[in-house]
């Protein structure tokens, strides 16, 4: 059973059908299951984001893969992808994705999370509480702490 | 010190609630034993050869006497009764338990430290000039700059799974004391003609298997710049550096493929988008960091006479060093006396310490990469009272730039990676070089030892460099010579100024060998060095290596004879 968390919330749950179909299934307070209007892209970790720059406005989701826990590639692309090249879309984090990522996934410009086969959704969620501030300009506070602490 | 704020403390409070839910899902069967390692690694916690090993950062190497106090605290209740001090200006502790390693963070946290990457692949402990602020040299006030690096660098977000560990140090004074082209960045601290601060950038130096000096990436990079800049290498960094295999993914390696004309033009197209964005740093920050920093104030004092003679003046000629203020000294207590593991100090011997620096420095303290300790603020007219003090706790060794101030990391003693042992290699060297007068005859020379090609005991830049290999599970020892950690004092030396990697004189040596090697090598260098000013180092660097090589292995013919000996044995 993979989790996606979007939005902080546990998303959708999707779980292999009796026939080995994939079933999506929405979550309690979910958002509702919209059909997604666009592309849906896939990244992997040596892929430059700046191919696909130029057609961002047609893309609905971009997915990143991390195939591994320690490779880190995937949050440059991240940042790229928002702060650079300006998109707005779902970007989802996909792969190796646990609760110890998502703070830092998030601060990059992830913004849903395809959490690892077995993860704890639950308890997932509450990675993104591990630190209340951070020090850095980040994609969800653009502003490093050092601009923000005199105010 | 620098003193935190509300938010910093926060921050550490929260990591020590973070990894204790760590530890605690690892102790639940939750977390994988891979995964709690990457993550247990990022907090310094490696498990060793015998015991678990803890690193506990001292940011650039800079500590108040309250902090001190705490580690002996922690040392006495939950170790065994001492710690290491490490070429990373770091306590290492050997023997906790990892069950209550979260204790122990929450101990430092309540001092203001934490253990926060001081391993793992991400950027690691800033370190800097031990005399930074002090230095008659100074041209910037180094912790300054240190701490900005600390922060950005403590849990940065986009640099926290780079491909392999990354070392920052930043010199602020003429001489440098940082050794700043062994590091992966390296900053060197200049003004340009309006007084502007800013800085050198080296990048793609370092140790362990690979040894490579940094090349120059920027000549003068204005200081508003500075973290954008280090935002660009990294992120080039993180993206092409190599990731599938571990000895080939230091900076490093990306910076010697590329070249670093290729490497510059990447950087720099990278900065191009960064530069100016809301990282570019602002007076006011300088300012606000610069002012969280206390300072022991100084009198008025007049410069005092110091005696020359005498034992005394045998430790005020070594240990004891010129201060930018009149009327004051910075000491170096030397935590190298023969028969204790270089860096190793007692709890006892802590609590004393930290007497000694209220008493005597401010409060504040710093640990060296040469593993010692200073007291930076001494008044001159008290140097007398602290030498006593100090002999009576067996911290007035006076051999700092001798052979005996050795730099040693823990080695097969301790460390799981290690080939050699490094702690018995010292102690012989020490007692076969006991004799002072000796020593002094001698002059400066640095002995680094290091027990495998990670290089942690810094063996590529001693002038003497002895590296433990394995053949065949026997603990053997390569010797190189002509290394040279950098120019570390100003004005001082004509050669040998300028940062070098030791050259290996030939097949290996059996550790009971060992100094038999040295002291081949120390005649040589006594009968050919044109004066007592000309360094071992210097003489290696006129003459090359091999003088040295006949003088330890014969000629030729005996050589051969030395290698066929080695390869019976292998």
């Amino acid at each position: 059973m993979a989790t996606l968390i979007k939005g902080r919330r546990i998303a959708t749950q999707t779980a292999l059908s009796p026939s080995g179909e994939a079933q999506e299934q929405g979550a309690a307070q979910g958002p509702a299951l919209e059909q997604e209007q666009g592309e849906v892209v896939r990244l992997e970790p040596a892929d430059d984001p700046a191919s696909v720059a130029g057609r961002l406005d047609q893309i609905a989701r971009i997915e990143v893969n991390f195939p591994k826990f320690g490779d880190g590639r995937g949050y440059s692309i991240a940042r790229l992808l928002r702060e650079r090249y300006g998109y707005k879309g779902e970007l989802r984090a996909v792969g190796w994705v646990v609760r110890d990522h998502l703070l830092y996934m998030e601060n990059c410009g992830f913004d849903a999370f395809l959490l690892r086969e077995g993860e704890d959704p639950e308890e997932a969620l509450t990675g993104f509480e591990d630190f209340s501030e951070s020090y850095q300009a980040t994609v969800t506070k653009p502003l490093p702490l050092f601009r923000r602490r005199s105010a | 010190m620098y003193i935190y704020d509300q938010i910093d403390q926060r921050i550490v409070d929260e990591r020590v609630a973070q990894f204790r839910d760590q530890t605690r899902r690892f102790l639940a069967g939750k977390l994988s034993e891979d995964e709690f390692r990457a993550l247990r690694l990022r907090n310094g916690l490696y498990i060793q050869r015998y015991a678990p090993m803890l690193r506990i950062a001292i940011p650039y190497g800079l500590l108040s006497s309250t902090q001190l106090r705490k580690l002996a605290y922690i040392a006495r209740t939950y170790d065994r009764d001492y710690g290491h001090f490490s070429t990373r200006q770091n306590l290492q502790l050997n023997w906790p338990k990892l069950e209550e390693v979260p204790e122990i963070l929450a101990e430092l946290a309540s001092v203001q430290m934490h253990a926060i990457q001081t391993s793992g692949n991400c950027v690691r402990n800033i370190t800097t000039d031990h005399f930074a602020g002090v230095a008659p040299d100074e041209i910037v006030d180094s912790f300054v700059w240190c701490e900005i690096i600390r922060q950005w660098s403590t849990f940065n977000p986009e640099f926290s799974y780079l491909p392999r560990k990354f070392k920052i140090a930043v010199n602020g004074a003429a001489a440098d004391r940082a050794a700043v082209a062994v590091h992966d960045i390296g900053l060197h601290a200049s003004k340009d003609a309006n007084g502007e601060v800013g800085f050198k950038v080296l990048v793609g130096g370092g140790l362990g298997r690979t040894p490579i000096l940094g090349k120059t990436i920027r000549e003068f990079l204005p200081w508003q710049h500075l973290l954008t800049y280090l935002d660009a290498i990294l992120r080039v960094y993180n993206r092409f550096g190599r990731r599938d295999n571990i000895h080939k993914a230091r900076i490093k390696i990306l910076v010697k493929d590329r070249g670093i004309d290729k490497f510059r033009e990447e950087v720099e197209a990278e900065w191009a988008h960064l530069k100016g964005g809301p990282a570019t740093l602002i007076r006011e920050e300088i300012e606000r960091v610069a002012q969280r920093f206390t300072r022991p104030q100084h009198e008025a004092l007049p410069n005092e006479t110091i005696p020359a003679e005498g034992p005394f003046g045998a430790w005020v000629r070594r240990n004891v060093h010129p201060h930018k203020v009149p009327g004051y000294a910075a000491v170096t207590l030397s935590l190298k006396k023969t028969g204790v593991p270089p860096g190793d100090v007692t709890s006892a011997q802590m609590d004393a310490i930290a007497e000694l620096a209220d008493r005597y420095s401010g409060g504040e303290l710093r640990v060296s990469h040469e593993q010692n300790l200073i007291l930076a603020d001494v008044r001159q007219r008290d140097l007398a009272a602290l030498w006593h003090e100090a002999l009576g706790l067996g911290l007035a060794t006076p051999n700092l730039g001798l052979i005996t101030n050795i730099i040693a990391c823990p080695g097969g003693d301790f460390c799981s990676l290690a080939n050699a042992k490094s702690i018995p290699v010292a102690e012989a060297l020490q007692r076969r070089f006991d004799d002072l007068d000796y020593q002094h005859d001698i002059g400066e020379l640095d002995l680094n030892i290091s027990g495998c090609m990670n290089a942690c005991g810094h063996h590529h830049v001693g002038h003497i460099g002895i590296l433990g290999v394995d053949k065949n599970g026997e603990e053997w020892y390569q010797i190189e010579i002509g290394g040279n950690q950098g120019e570390t004092r100003t004005g001082k030396f004509t050669r040998a100024t300028e940062a070098s990697l030791g050259k290996v004189i030939g097949p290996s040596f059996a550790r009971a060998d060992v100094p038999d090697v040295v002291e081949r090598l120390i005649e040589c260098y006594l009968e050919e060095r044109d004066s007592e000013a000309e360094r071992f180092v210097d003489v290696v660097q006129r003459i090359g290596i091999e003088p040295f090589k006949e003088y330890v292995y014969g000629n030729a013919d005996q050589r051969s004879a030395h290698r066929n000996a080695n390869r019976a044995l292998a």
